[in-house]
């Protein structure tokens, strides 16, 4: 166990996740750039948030993956991670269709950083989770769906 | 094997539990199941889902077991006739018997109890005699499913468990009892005795850091074998999370995988997983992770009298699944040279309490954990006429009894009760016992609870339970059964998507609309914080008031868009 790992961290907590992460040294605090505008983590619904985000049809790719729980254990804190080997990935979008505003998370990569992230995002139903990549001008997509259930009644 | 004097010290038993005897030999074909050749050099003994039955039990196997998708026809979908068609079994038979539903009360007064852990350690024992060097993996949900696990916080389950010699353990319901008793037990009594917890697929919410060992190798005469641990993986979804906040768990493939190449690099010759992820869920998994030898399966609670043979990209695996209820005991022989496996043999075999004699020392431990609540176990309830029973994709009579009592007591129009896989049967004529009433009933989270619902939202949690269960892909499924509804009749398609399986939904003949308000009971809510009369003491409460059973009247779903189901009897 990693009772050292976790005791620093119970010192941080209040900070945002991730600060704690940077402050672990699991993170190198590298700029997070924030290609998207704002207003796209506004928007309401799938088309809109596309839109905002100024993403018109992106090409499914299979140098996506995205791992994240089959059912989510909680809802409100379903972690997923995004790699992408596309060559120049420069950003990570997160999206969790069915939330009011399925925009979740954007990620910026810079100087040939590896296209990978982890994170938590909250999910109001059951819906796919999609990650769209941006890598030389082109944005690329994949999907996983994650069920969010009421629970009980198992086994 | 049975001596002479053991023998008809059996016979003497048989006679006496009014055993239907056509000739002494008949019995003696029926010992002979127990006389099992020794085959290879690494024998495996499973036991897995036993739900705390310490005693001799009447278990009945279901009627209804669907498979949707590809599983449909294939096993563990099969009930009945087609179970025995598929497996050779002839009909008749306490073969058939132990394996089917067919004429259960008939052929359970002819062939008797099964289970019963001083039984079950005398054909442990004789197994390992036959096998030097054999091990017993026990499959999980062990710690709950009587009074006795719940009142002593598992200890009596535990104690017993290392008296039978289990060597590795992976769990479920043991998770029921909250992360810091789990851990005591494992921490103390089981690492006192040698026994390993074993579980890849728990880890840290936080940093995804291993809670237990994810796999132990044995050395089984001159031979390595890893036996990788595989909880059940929608343990904080089906059960309370609050009580193990800080675990996560899932299926984590890419991880079995790591760990399944680890213990080949460190030396494994045989790999095999003990799982509790449901038979559906190991035939998948089977077909995605390579390297596997057999998979040793649980949860589902189905008896599969041999296993499935799953090919996947790099060999073939086998999956098994050892019934429940102390039931069953499978024996798994290797033969293996030259590092590999050359050979196989496989026997589920049904733990007939008559035909075993109870091994003395398990049998006082027994009597010594039950003694402070003897009076409390056998208060008699009330007397049932009809057979009572639970397993089964839809309500079974116990439930029935259940849903009535909840909705008498609670004066609700309607009622839930989760669809468990546990609890014994009574056959009738049968006192019910407060002994018996905790077998459908003993959890950690009993409260039962009165809710305003619109139709809508009761629409919703069918549908999502339902989803559960028969979602086509075996990753999205729990494991359990339907929740057993009363009051409300409805129609089901199983083959249909979540949203547009249920139908036709009616309340005392009127269709029950979405947006009208309905008082619902129900109990074993997964919510933190949720507080109410036990259920035990409600369905109690009910049972002492009619005092018999008259025979049930189940409330059964309209079945619609199945065509023809093996399982489906």
């Amino acid at each position: 166990m990693n009772a050292l790992r976790r005791n620093v961290l119970k010192g941080a907590t209040g900070a945002g996740a991730v600060a704690v992460a940077v402050a672990a040294g699991l993170l190198a605090p590298a700029r997070v750039l924030a290609a998207i505008p704002r207003s796209a983590f506004e928007a309401k619904g799938m088309a809109d948030a596309m839109k905002a985000m100024g993403v018109a049809a992106p090409a499914d790719s299979k140098d996506i993956s995205i791992k994240a729980p089959d059912i989510a254990e909680n809802g409100a804190v379903v972690p997923v991670e995004v790699t992408s080997s596309i060559a120049g990935t420069s950003g990570i979008a997160i999206l969790a269709e069915k939330n009011a505003t399925p925009l979740v998370a954007d990620f910026g990569f810079s100087n040939g950083a590896q296209g990978f992230i982890s994170t938590r995002i909250k999910m109001a139903n059951t819906s796919l989770v999609r990650a769209i990549v941006t890598a030389g001008g082109k944005t690329y997509t994949a999907a996983k769906e994650v069920k969010v259930t009421i629970g009980g009644c198992g086994g | 094997m049975m001596n002479r004097r053991e023998f008809l010290q059996v016979l003497a038993v048989a006679a006496a539990s009014g055993m239907a005897l056509d000739s002494k030999k008949a019995l003696a074909g029926d010992l002979d199941m127990y006389n099992l050749p020794r085959f290879g050099n690494v024998s495996l003994m499973h036991m897995t889902d036993c739900h705390a039955q310490l005693l001799p039990i009447y278990f009945r196997e279901p009627n209804v077991n669907i498979g949707v998708g590809a599983a449909n026809g294939k096993p563990p979908h099969l009930v009945g006739e087609h179970l025995l068609k598929y497996y050779g079994i002839k009909p008749g038979t306490r073969e058939a018997h132990a394996f089917t539903y067919l004429d259960f009360t008939q052929a359970a007064r002819t062939y008797g109890k099964v289970g019963g852990f001083a039984h079950l350690k005398t054909l442990v024992d004789r197994v390992r005699a036959s096998r030097p060097g054999s091990l017993l993996l026990d499959g999980g949900d062990t710690w709950q499913g009587s009074a006795t696990s719940l009142w002593t916080n598992a200890q009596d389950m535990v104690d017993a468990c290392i008296a039978l010699g289990v060597n590795v353990m992976t769990p479920h319901w043991e998770m029921t009892y909250g992360a810091a008793r789990v851990q005591e037990i494992v921490n103390n009594d089981f690492k006192k005795a040698g026994l390993d917890f074993v579980a890849q697929n728990v880890v840290t919410a936080d940093f995804g850091d291993q809670v237990f060992k994810p796999y132990v190798i044995k050395n089984i005469n001159g031979v390595n074998v890893a036996i990788v641990g595989q909880a059940f993986p929608y343990t904080p979804i089906a059960n309370p999370r609050h009580l193990v906040p800080d675990w996560s768990f899932g299926i984590q493939d890419e991880n079995m995988q790591k760990w399944v190449d680890e213990a080949r690099a460190k030396g494994a010759q045989v790999v095999v997983v003990l799982s509790h992820n449901g038979m559906d869920v190991d035939l998948k998994m089977a077909s995605r992770v390579t390297g596997i030898d057999a998979i040793f399966g649980g949860h589902t609670h189905d008896g599969v009298p041999q296993p499935a043979q799953v090919r996947n990209a790099k060999g073939m695996t086998l999956v098994t699944n050892a019934g429940s209820n102390g039931k069953f005991l499978g024996v798994m022989d290797f033969d293996v040279r030259n590092g590999k496996i050359a050979g196989w043999k496989y026997k589920l075999l049904p733990v007939f309490s008559n035909l075993l004699p109870e091994d003395a020392k398990m049998a006082a431990l027994i009597k010594k954990v039950r003694a402070p609540f003897e009076s409390r176990l056998n208060e008699k309830l009330a007397v049932t006429e009809d057979f009572l029973y639970r397993r089964g994709n839809f309500n079974g009579t116990f439930d029935q009894v259940i849903l009535d009592a909840l909705m008498k007591v609670k004066g609700a129009d309607a009622a839930f009760s989760p669809g468990f896989r546990w609890g014994t049967s009574l056959l009738p004529g049968d006192v019910i016992t407060m002994d018996r009433l905790m077998d459908q009933t003993a959890i950690t989270y009993p409260a039962t609870t009165l809710n305003n619902m619109s139709g809508e939202t009761i629409k919703t949690i069918l549908e999502d339970v339902c989803d559960n269960l028969f979602n086509m892909d075996p990753y999205y499924q729990q494991g359990g059964d339907m929740v057993r509804v009363g009051g409300i009749q409805y129609t089901v398609n199983p083959n249909a998507r979540i949203g547009s399986r249920i139908s036709n939904m009616m309340l005392n003949g009127k269709p029950v609309s979405p947006t009208k308000t309905y008082k619902v009971a129900g109990w074993a809510s997964v919510q933190e914080g949720a507080s109410g009369t036990p259920i035990w003491e409600v369905v109690a409460e009910y049972l002492r008031d009619i005092k018999t059973i008259k025979p049930v009247k189940l409330n059964l779903p309209k079945i619609v868009g199945l065509g023809k189901n093996p399982g489906l009897a």
